[in-house]
């Protein structure tokens, strides 16, 4: 049983073509995470299941409803949270959350329990006026208005654009207790490292679908040598790496230098000499297993 | 209806808690108001005047004295020559020289008549033509004085009465002027705004993501302003007559109803715009633009529509405030009942209706 099926659907503006023909499914109960860049059409597809835009050609149904015959209908099943803060700044959290309570014809009291364990955590600023609070607070507000209705299936994006690491980590913990409620839920993101909390993965780029994959299997068919590099000079490491005759790929990962080569067994000592000759100390070469960012960019490189 | 009235109660939320939207809401009204009533007036009291009288009798004397003592002038200064009529009037505090040539009375005696010559400053052509007219009209009046049994083979005496405004004052005109122009720019432009604030802060997006229909988010957004317009009519109608003494000579009931159809009218215009912009700024710039300077120069209400050119005149036709400042005028000068004013109702109501469909036809139930 498929919560989101979309078929073949293409949609370009004046100049741009945002999105290529783009077909995928989404199991119910799932979640179901995009990954791509700024720019990739991730926005565009969204509005376009929320039915705030109409493909060129292609079909989409949520929950069965056909994305243009049946928008009404998808707009009382759907919870949408758009990319950019779409509150009332003007209104209190506890006014903006009431606000969309009753205009999804329920109150904040019957669907508590669905946001207590978001909501709570920003209760206690329920006065404060909703432009006046954290990146943090008012992504959290907003996924509490996107959810009072009790919503099929949830649009998320970009939700944790602009937000701190720790709040980011909370706000996929509750992605996954709504989850676990039975909710559908569709989250887009530009950082690589959330994907491996979803179910699975649709990789976006320039209108594209380049993979559907779990996380897992993502991982797994990772086969090249991934090594962690480090050494006094990290900003000459990189260019003296990428200059090396058999160098695939060069990233910078945190404190170490993530680095692959194009044969297919290394000898780890040839590197190491042939950096200790480009005047670096203190190195360190360990060979790592892969983790999903690794591998998205070797998607994207292809 | 639980959903219509939380959208309401919202959009009473962001009117009260935004200052802007406060002060002109029920500031600029007022303001407006007393500026137009109290600064700008087309009476002429004071105007300050020369004289160069090179005759110096007895009657020259009269005359002055009577022209002074109407409370329109103001003795500036005697000349003594022609020369200094020039230099007074480029000096620029006098509006009206009044020259009597020499031996006025004598030559009124002999030859029964006597030349009086009114010089004007008609780079201000209202004024000049206004005191002009009063200088004759004194003059005129002085002869008959001193000569009552004057023998004038055939004569006709005209009696005026100035129906419906006796003192010919202003502000009868200003009041229903500025209260058509007001209630268009309020109601239209700030809802208007609302409207297209929405769609700027993206919270329009997650509107149209909901059950709530478009007539709901509509007249949602209209309801209010409603009220507060009407509360805006009143404070004008209380304020002209308590403060500048226009009367309602008519049934206030109807001058209410016409004053919400009017309101009605101008909201509807306002979705009508926000339909058809993205942004505040272009609603708010096509508000002033197009709505506020017709509403002042297209309406009648500042100047006569007859003598515009007929292009003009006919674009005075779609302009709401000239039928509104024609119902009010009717309503409160002359007292008259709705028989009176029904087809210029039926032309507003024709024109709500329009922009109410061409608004429900525009609303995007998507982004695009």
């Amino acid at each position: 049983m498929y919560a989101v099926e979309v078929e073949n659907i293409s949609k370009s503006f004046e100049k741009v073509e945002a999105l290529k023909n783009i077909s995928f499914n989404v199991k119910s109960g799932s979640l179901f995470g995009f990954i791509g860049p700024d720019g990739a059409g991730k926005t565009t597809l969204f509005r376009i299941l929320v039915t705030l835009l109409k493909q060129n050609t292609g079909t989409a149904k949520i929950q069965g409803l056909n994305n243009i015959t049946d928008y009404k209908k998808i707009r009382s099943i759907v919870g949408y949270m758009p990319g950019k803060f779409s509150l009332y700044q003007d209104l209190s959290v506890e006014e903006n959350l009431r606000f969309f309570a009753t205009v999804f014809g329920t109150t904040v009291e019957n669907n508590y329990h669905l946001i207590k364990d978001i909501y709570s955590q920003i209760e206690p600023f329920k006065t404060r006026l909703a432009g006046k609070l954290s990146g943090g607070m008012k992504q959290k507000l907003a996924l509490s208005c996107a959810m009072i209705h009790k919503p099929e299936v949830l649009f998320l994006d970009e939700p944790t654009t602009g937000v701190d690491a720790v709040s980011r980590k909370e706000f996929w913990e509750m992605l996954k207790v709504l989850k676990n409620s039975g909710i559908t839920i569709l989250v887009s993101t530009p950082y690589m490292d959330e994907a491996e909390l979803c179910d699975e993965v649709a990789l976006i780029q320039d209108g594209k679908i380049l993979k559907i994959e779990t996380p897992q299997n993502i991982i797994g068919a990772y086969e090249k040598n991934l090594y962690a590099v480090k050494s006094t000079n990290m900003f000459k490491l990189i260019a003296d790496l990428r200059s090396f005759e058999f160098s695939e790929s060069v990233f910078p990962f945190g404190q170490f230098i993530h680095y692959t080569d194009k044969r297919d067994q290394i000898n780890e000592n040839d590197l190491i000499n042939y950096l200790a000759q480009k005047d670096h100390k203190n190195i360190v070469l360990q060979k790592i297993t892969p983790n999903i960012e690794d591998c998205f960019m070797s998607y994207l490189n292809k | 209806m639980k959903r219509f009235k939380g959208f309401v109660i919202k959009e009473f939320y962001h009117i009260f808690r935004d200052v802007r939207t406060m002060a002109i809401l029920f500031g600029i009204p007022i303001v407006q108001l007393l500026l137009f009533g109290f600064v700008i007036t087309n009476e002429i009291k004071d105007a300050k005047i020369a004289i160069f009288d090179q005759s110096k009798d007895n009657i020259t004397q009269k005359l002055s004295q009577k022209i002074l003592s109407s409370g329109y002038f103001l003795l500036e200064k005697n000349l003594n020559n022609y020369n200094e009529i020039n230099q007074s009037f480029k000096e620029g505090n006098i509006k009206l020289v009044i020259v009597f040539e020499k031996d006025f009375a004598k030559h009124l005696e002999k030859e029964r008549k006597a030349n009086l010559q009114i010089i004007s400053d008609a780079s201000e052509p209202n004024t000049a033509n206004i005191l002009v007219n009063y200088t004759i009209a004194i003059t005129n009046d002085f002869l008959k004085e001193i000569n009552p049994n004057a023998k004038v083979p055939l004569q006709i005496i005209p009696e005026v009465r100035m129906l419906y405004n006796p003192d010919l004052k202003g502000v009868f005109m200003f009041v229903p002027g500025i209260m058509a122009m007001l209630l268009m720019l309020i109601s239209a432009m700030m809802t208007s705004i609302s409207i297209t604030r929405e769609k700027e802060t993206g919270t329009m997006e997650v509107l149209l993501v909901s059950p709530l229909k478009p007539i709901q988010i509509i007249v949602g957004k209209v309801v209010p302003y409603v009220f507060l317009s009407f509360i805006n009519a009143v404070v004008i109608l209380i304020l002209g007559k308590f403060v500048f003494g226009v009367p309602i000579n008519g049934s206030i009931l109807l001058l209410l109803g016409e004053s919400v159809l009017y309101i009605l009218t101008a909201l509807s215009l306002g979705i009508m715009i926000s339909t058809l912009t993205k942004t505040q700024q272009t609603a708010m710039l096509i508000s002033m633009l197009v709505l506020m300077l017709p509403s002042i120069l297209l309406s009648g209400f500042i100047f006569p529509i007859e003598n515009m050119p007929t292009p003009l005149q006919f674009i005075c036709q779609i302009m709401p405030p000239k039928w509104f400042i024609i119902i009010i005028k009717n309503i409160m000068l002359k007292g008259v009942g709705f028989a009176y004013v029904w087809k210029e109702t039926l032309i507003l109501f024709g024109m709500m209706v329009f922009f109410i469909l061409v608004s429900v036809k525009k609303f995007k139930i998507r982004l695009e």
